[in-house]
């Protein structure tokens, strides 16, 4: 590796944010195990570099549209852990104040609309904030995570369409696990994939190692910018998901092997012995990987300890007129 | 006043909506060329192409990206061309536009306005025909209007593009053309007031959308036979105006709802039941429901018919529950 150029704080920035993503999931998992989670989480473990590489390259006022597999993507885009974890446990403080959960995990003051619970769903979502975004002649860019499976969805078409007819500033972000849920994606996709099937519409398109957190954040950073300028692009972006499709999923469908195998891939580790040919010191990544599982434990404890919102609270935020808590006339 | 076209109020109202303010576009198929029907005729020449947006025939993306584009800020209105497409938008409206706000725990507001132009006209069959109100009043969310007069269709279009809701705005095609009185100075009518549009004693018939006229029609006649009905028009199905129907049923005493929409599961359960349970007291006979039977519409004339609701029918079914 050449280190000469290797911005190391960038990087060890990174780094963290990686750590901070998986420490998170593995304490969503446990409080999943105890039955403090109540609904299905679907975490990102070896998907972490992609997260990291994308949303840090957005500003605070750049828009993002995650999918149920979103955690990593909006720590990354700067939500709070606290209120997602408190969102997990369906708390008081949670993100979406206990309405939601993990599928529909949104932070707006961190320009964050939302996952989806929806595969694809998004798509269109993205398109329209990006359509409005011209409309208002802001100078910022949507990026819109979809994963593989996502591609054979309606969505995929229409929107990219949109996208590239309107010239709008959205940076589409295939995150291709190799699995549509349980099914492998291969078995149930015809022809070449995201990239010749963005090509096919006019979009710019291309194929990264989505493991190498250092590749994703160089392209990103110059996708942002071809965006801004020419419309339309769509990085997709390889990587595995090294657990099942949720975290109770024991993934017993995948060939023996496949995933142990995909651990030495394993993104997180991948950074690290990068950061640490670059110089980075044993103890400074130690004291990086202890506070974050630091952090996520505070986290988790704080959540853990929280209370429901009181029942009535199911009746509020439904519509302003023909608000279910009053009559209209 | 003036007089216009329900057709031409909706645009008046539209284009009066996007002078008052700029996070106010539509988009949707044609809308350059002005709608499928006329609805947006001259518009692109007054806001140009970005505000009156020509879109492709996507219409999951059509409203897909109203939701993204409402999140944001703006106003879009929708325009779904026939409300037999909308279909195509389910998951957008249901699962994203009505979902979006409660979801993200109120971090969201979707101000949006579906047009959706609904209803059986002459022989289009069953894919161009359809009334499908009584679906949208089941997903917490939306807001339902169904505007019958040209007045309305200006002032309630008005009133749900200036809503910080979804809104499901379905016009119905056979009334386009209907002229009627429109004030140049329209006075905001709130979403959800009924309106009285006849009074009568003897039975009060509930009603909406181009099904409104064949009641008021109906009315006439059973004037005649010395029957005075009541003749309400509910111009939005979410929120109903429950009070003014239980007023007038106090009074009569006998509930008929008229609708074009499949009589199973259709609004008039609701509207019946509701009475029943509130007002049971006062009801001197059960309340009735006369609307489509079961099957899809058809394209010849004769076997279409079946499915039409008629101002004769309505009399007919009047005198016998009344007894008169």
């Amino acid at each position: 590796m050449n280190t000469k150029n290797f911005d190391r704080s960038r990087y060890t920035h990174f780094y963290n944010q990686m750590c901070r993503i998986r420490e998170f999931e593995r304490a969503a998992i446990k409080a999943k195990d105890e039955n403090l989670v109540l609904g299905a989480i679907h975490p990102s473990i070896g998907q972490e570099a992609a997260a990291v590489g994308v949303c840090e390259n957005l500003n605070k006022d750049d828009i993002l549209l995650s999918t149920h597999r979103g955690h990593g993507h909006t720590l990354s885009k700067g939500a709070d852990p606290k209120a997602m974890m408190l969102e997990l446990l369906g708390k008081v403080g949670g993100n979406c104040a206990g309405k939601g959960g993990s599928m529909h995990i949104a932070d707006f003051g961190v320009g964050m609309l939302g996952a989806n619970g929806v595969v694809g769903a998004n798509i269109n979502i993205a398109v329209g904030a990006a359509h409005a975004i011209k409309l208002k002649g802001e100078d910022k860019i949507v990026a819109c995570i979809f994963g593989d499976g996502a591609i054979n969805r309606g969505p995929f078409l229409e929107g990219l369409n949109w996208a590239k007819v309107y010239n709008l500033p959205v940076l589409f972000v295939c995150e291709d696990n190799g699995y549509s849920a349980t099914t492998n994606t291969s078995e149930t996709t015809a022809g070449g994939g995201p990239v010749a099937r963005a090509q096919s519409l006019g979009l710019e398109a291309e194929t990264r190692d989505g493991n190498d957190v250092v590749g994703v954040d160089i392209v990103t950073k110059e996708l942002i910018q071809r965006v801004k300028e020419s419309g339309p692009h769509l990085l997709h972006l390889t990587t595995y998901r090294l657990g099942g499709h949720t975290s109770t999923d024991p993934a017993a469908y995948r060939p023996e092997g496949e995933a142990d195998g995909k651990w030495s891939e394993d993104p997180v580790a991948r950074c690290r012995l990068m950061l640490s040919e670059a110089g980075v010191s044993e103890d400074e990544l130690a004291e990086i990987e202890a506070a974050a599982a630091s952090e996520m434990n505070t986290v988790y404890e704080l959540a853990r300890d929280a209370t429901f919102p009181p029942a009535a609270d199911a009746y509020a935020d439904v519509q302003d007129i023909g608000d279910p808590r009053k009559e209209a006339f | 006043m003036k007089t216009m076209s329900y057709l031409e109020a909706g645009r008046e109202g539209l284009a009066e909506m996007m002078r008052e303010d700029t996070s106010v576009w539509a988009l949707g198929e044609d809308l350059g060329r002005g709608g499928v029907f006329g609805q947006y005729h001259g518009l692109q020449d007054e806001f140009g192409k970005d505000r009156i947006a020509d879109t492709p025939i996507s219409e999951s993306c059509i409203l897909g990206s109203a939701v993204g584009a409402a999140m944001m800020g703006t106003r879009p209105v929708v325009e779904m061309r026939f409300a037999d497409f909308a279909l195509c938008a389910v998951d957008e409206l249901v699962n994203q536009a009505a979902k979006a706000r409660y979801m993200f725990g109120g971090q969201a507001r979707v101000p949006m306005v579906v047009r959706e132009p609904s209803g059986m006209w002459r022989s289009s069959a069953a894919q161009h025909s359809q009334s499908l109100e009584a679906w949208y009043t089941h997903i917490p969310g939306l807001v339902v209007v169904m505007p019958s007069t040209p007045a309305d269709n200006k002032t309630l279009l008005m009133e749900s593009i200036r809503c910080d809701d979804p809104v499901v705005y379905l016009e119905h095609k056979d009334l386009w053309a209907l002229e009627g009185p429109v004030d140049d100075d329209v006075a905001a009518l709130p979403i959800g007031k009924a309106r009285v549009a006849r009074s009568g004693s003897d039975i009060t018939l509930v009603s909406w959308s181009a099904m409104f006229h064949q009641a008021m029609q109906a009315a006439e006649t059973l004037a005649e036979k010395n029957v005075n009905a009541e003749v309400i028009d509910l111009r939005t199905l979410w929120p109903w105006d429950k009070q003014c129907v239980f007023e007038s049923v106090r009074k009569t005493g006998h509930l008929m709802v008229i609708h074009e929409a499949v009589q199973v599961s259709g609004f008039g359960a609701e509207i019946t039941s509701t009475v029943t349970e509130n007002v049971f007291r006062d009801l001197k006979s059960a309340p009735q429901r006369l609307a489509a039977p079961r099957i899809p519409i058809s394209y010849a004339p004769t076997m279409e018919n079946e499915v039409r609701i008629t101002a004769d029918q309505i009399v007919e079914a009047a005198l016998k529950q009344t007894g008169k």
